[in-house]
């Protein structure tokens, strides 16, 4: 597992580095670009990856509705669907519909058939791998908003790599929209697991009280980092791939040549499989850490009845 | 990429709810609960299973029981049978063998009684032949009486057989 974290930190530190290659070889180039005519614009590659309010798929060319920003707060907030909207409203429908049909599958008979046998695959990994050992007993009744989580991150995972389409979860603000719902979990299942004095009694971090006024904002800091990192961690791994496998399209046309695509095309692939796999691990880990943090909440509450017993 | 955009939260969150309280209730559920089901269902029919293979076993031995005893009880009544015919053939010869003895005294008797008869008639016959001889030679010198007394001595005169 951890080795395929380095991987993919790995192929981050790859991307950042193909990009400054990239502008390095473009100054370089510039005079020998002017004497060919336009430069090309990389902001054209890094719109892929960027958010807008246009869909382009083939033969369909979508422009969202804006609206207004709304005012709450003093905050303004703008709602009009854009592209990482449609996509994650795409994923939602279709996970629904793959879900609720093999979930139809088991009416006939209990023993489960092509789509019904891989999402019961993915279900019994998720229940008995992920959840149910980090929780324990306790813990059944969230492994329905577990599974929500892995599969819904994988499918958004795995919709990027389609052509035309955009990966939700490349937009810092889509996972920061699932680690506030993990964080909202975590402390729901914290607080019910131990009761709210004990949740709060246990960010003073057991420690005398003079001591408080350290430890409380750093245990109230671990609170935030945590899903932080969730957030983080699954916008950068699936960026990362994309930008390298944008760079490596982009060597063709900032060499204005050929002959680099025997080399950038197969590189490309391997990071498109490569990119197969992160999706996959990166929804796994999404799913495992948040199951971890609540099973961390929740186990002090196990741990408090056996000290009174 | 790094664009702030709190809408999008906004919109991620609100999905990311509504699809979970859908799968929840149409997929989660029902798909959870036909897993319970089917390893209830695996446990019970394994459960099933080891019982009958244990119901099946008591009957084997039950079988096997029976079997012996029925051997045994076999095996008693020829040996019974046999001395029971043994016994049987015994007193049939026995019986056949005293039969056989008595018929025999029984003959032997009989051929005595006969041969006594005979001798007597005979001894009469001598007797009386005698007496006529003696007649004729003393031609009636002697009363029948008289001579009749003589004879008989001369008889037991004679030894028995």
């Amino acid at each position: 597992m951890f080795t395929a974290f380095q991987e993919t930190e790995a192929v981050q530190h790859a991307a950042a580095d193909t990009l400054h290659a990239m502008s390095d070889t473009l100054h370089a180039g510039a005079a020998q670009v002017a004497e060919h005519g336009e430069p090309f614009n990389f902001s054209h590659l890094l719109d892929h990856i960027k958010d807008s309010h246009e869909v382009e798929l083939p033969f369909i060319h979508l422009r969202l509705p804006e609206f207004p920003p709304v005012h709450i707060a003093g905050l303004a907030i703008d709602l009009s669907p854009t592209k990482h909207v449609f996509f994650l409203v795409v994923s939602a429908v279709l996970l629904a519909v793959l879900v609720i049909i093999s979930a139809r599958a088991y009416r006939k008979s209990l023993v489960p058939h092509g789509l019904s046998a891989l999402t019961e695959m993915l279900l019994v990994f998720v229940r008995d791998e992920i959840a149910l050992p980090s929780l324990g007993a306790a813990g059944v009744r969230y492994v329905p908003y577990l599974l929500t989580t892995f599969f819904y991150i994988l499918i958004m995972n795995l919709i990027g790599l389609i052509p035309f389409a955009a990966t939700p979860t490349a937009n810092v603000m889509v996972t920061a929209g699932l680690a506030i719902v993990a964080f909202i979990m975590i402390q729901a299942s914290a607080i019910r697991a131990k009761g709210f004095g004990h949740y709060l009694a246990h960010l003073t971090g057991g420690v005398h009280w003079a001591l408080w006024i350290i430890m409380i904002p750093i245990e109230v800091l671990g609170l935030f980092t945590k899903p932080f990192a969730l957030c983080v961690r699954l916008f950068a791994n699936m960026n990362a791939g994309h930008i390298v496998v944008l760079s490596l399209i982009g060597l063709i046309f900032m060499f204005r040549s050929l002959a680099v695509t025997p080399i950038s095309i197969p590189l490309a692939l391997f990071i498109d499989l490569l990119e197969l796999l992160v999706a996959v691990i990166q929804a796994y880990v999404f799913t495992m850490l948040t199951a971890l943090f609540m099973g961390l909440g929740m186990e002090g509450a196990h741990d408090e009845e056996e000290h009174a017993h | 990429m790094f664009d702030i955009n709190p809408g999008l939260i906004i919109w991620t969150i609100l999905i990311f709810v509504l699809l979970a309280s859908v799968l929840g209730k149409f997929a989660w559920k029902p798909m959870l609960k036909a897993l319970s089901d089917r390893e209830h269902a695996i446990r019970d029919a394994l459960g099933q299973a080891e019982k009958a293979r244990e119901e099946a076993q008591q009957l084997l031995r039950q079988n096997a029981e029976n079997m012996a005893r029925a051997e045994e009880e076999y095996q008693r009544m020829v040996r019974e049978g046999k001395s029971l015919a043994e016994k049987m053939k015994d007193e049939i010869v026995a019986k056949a063998r005293q039969q056989a003895q008595q018929d025999l005294v029984r003959a032997q008797e009989e051929i005595q009684r006969n041969v006594d008869a005979a001798r007597q008639q005979l001894r009469d016959e001598v007797a009386d032949l005698a007496i006529k001889a003696a007649e004729k030679i003393l031609d009636e010198s002697l009363d029948a009486a008289r001579q009749k007394k003589l004879v008989d001595a001369v008889i037991n005169k004679i030894p028995k057989n």
